[in-house]
């Protein structure tokens, strides 16, 4: 059987190694491109990334990636955002100003409230629940048992506008926090699959069988 | 929402295992000196991941002392078969020092003598690379007295800096976390400083791993109960006193959340 394939989105900002080194552990022929032109012929889309959202989007923007990626989400191909990367597929930001965004998910993304005896950034491992009963069956997380560890690095966290949306939360401080978003073929994970042990592999391998 | 009421929304305490390494091989040392030989560092890392280790944490030794980092080599051939967080220090004076190890695949780096001794690099370092990438490592030893100085190169030299306030200025100048290594407990397995751990790690607004003298569950346990949010380990692991795993469990038993 062939390889599957993936691209990775590089748009300058953060450290792309990590997922690469996991994409290619899981078995997948990973492509790291800065060019807006491999996007439509990818297979499956990555589009990583850890910063703040306005970099991010600027990054994209510079690199013409906006337009290919917002296309590329109509087409029903398997894409996975992590960290920023889950975020930019939000509408809006508020961080440091207000930014907009993908738009792939409606919805935004706020500052986590600063609580006493919580530090933010959100750094380390918590438990991950599928939201409103609806479970993981069919999606990215469909191997994982509800309450799985996976590790965070944020301070900002997205606020889908749809329910349906929402895939997995967390809580932090008090707050629910949108730890990872689907809708369609299009995934977003807060978390980082690529640094989360043996759960976060099993995530990845379920997007390379997407 | 479907996440259970008990959830507490606090983060599990991390136990990640730190490996010094000088030149080819994995070193464990007292007080950071008289450093014995324990194997090979790649060999022992993998396994530590394999055990649940949440983190793992490189420092070459004797890097600030010959002004350059040997990890490169030994990054580069564990970050393919490692998936959790991986920190390396020692000797990073500039930002193409933090690019290289990260290009090699490590997710953060540890900075200590050169934070002293030029402040800048660690806001530098934070505004591109973010400030989750940032570990500030912070050597204490006890002053006679009273409160703690911090030291430089693995523990030799002196700065004359507090060492708390120099914590709280690391986390302003852009420090994501802290590694906090107790010089005086370290490698002694006689416990951790605790007042250092409860000085520096409850008032910090980034979490604190607190680093020497872990030498049993029990050790590890109060270290966390004291305000740190994560732990280092080395002479527990390296000596097989304790497994990652079994090190957990008694976390577990003693009524600490940790990822199993």
């Amino acid at each position: 059987m062939r390889a599957p394939r993936v691209t990775v989105v590089d748009y300058g900002i953060g450290n792309v190694h990590s997922v690469v080194k996991a994409l290619r552990h899981e078995g997948a022929e990973v492509t790291l491109s800065a060019d807006p032109r491999d996007v439509p012929a990818a297979e499956r889309l990555v589009v990583p990334g850890v910063g703040a959202f306005a970099d991010g989007m600027k990054g994209l923007r510079e690199r013409g990636m906006v337009e290919p990626i917002r296309a590329w989400a109509d087409t029903g191909r398997p894409l996975l955002g992590i960290c920023l990367g889950m975020q930019v597929l939000l509408g809006e930001s508020e961080e440091f100003g207000r930014h907009e965004g993908l738009g792939i998910v409606p919805g935004r993304v706020v500052e986590i409230r600063r609580e006493a005896g919580f530090k933010v950034p959100q750094i380390g491992w918590n438990r991950i629940f599928p939201p409103n009963g609806a479970g993981w069956r069919g999606t990215l997380l469909e191997a994982l048992e509800p309450g799985a560890m996976v590790y965070f690095v944020h301070s900002f966290t997205a606020v889908p506008a749809r329910e349906q949306d929402r895939l997995a939360d967390a809580v932090y401080a008090g707050q629910r926090i949108s730890a990872a978003v689907g809708r369609g073929n299009v995934w977003g994970c807060q978390f980082h699959p690529e640094k989360s042990g043996s759960v976060g592999l099993q995530i990845l391998r379920r997007f390379l069988a997407a | 929402m479907s996440v259970p009421a008990e959830v507490s929304g606090r983060l599990a305490s991390r136990v990640i295992a730190r490996l010094d390494i000088k030149g080819p091989n994995l070193v464990k040392g007292i007080h950071l000196e008289g450093l014995r030989v324990m194997g090979d560092p790649a060999e022992h890392a993998v396994r530590y991941y394999h055990e649940g280790a949440d983190e793992l944490v490189y420092i070459d030794i004797v890097a600030s002392l010959y002004e350059r980092n040997n990890l490169v080599d030994v990054v580069a051939r564990t970050a393919s078969q490692i998936f959790v967080p991986l920190t390396v220090g020692g000797g990073i004076r500039k930002v193409e020092d933090v690019t290289q190890l990260l290009r090699a695949g490590a997710d953060k780096v540890a900075i200590n003598t050169a934070a002293i001794r030029r402040p800048a690099l660690v806001t530098e370092a934070s505004r591109i690379f973010g400030a989750q990438c940032i570990v500030v490592s912070i050597e204490a030893k006890r002053r006679p007295q009273g409160g703690w100085e911090a030291y430089t190169d693995n523990g030799r030299e002196k700065t004359g800096v507090d060492a708390v306030e120099w914590a709280q200025r690391a986390v302003e100048l852009g420090a994501g976390e802290l590694l906090v290594t107790s010089v005086d407990m370290e490698g002694t397995r006689r416990g951790f400083d605790l007042d250092l751990v409860a000085a520096i790690g409850p008032r910090t607004g980034v979490p604190v791993i607190a680093c020497g003298g872990a030498g049993s569950i029990d050790h590890v346990a109060s270290a966390l109960r004291a305000g740190a949010d994560a732990v280092a380990v080395a002479s527990l692991l390296h000596y097989k006193t304790e497994t990652v795993g079994s090190l957990k469990a008694g976390l577990g038993e003693r009524g600490l959340e940790v990822r199993r």
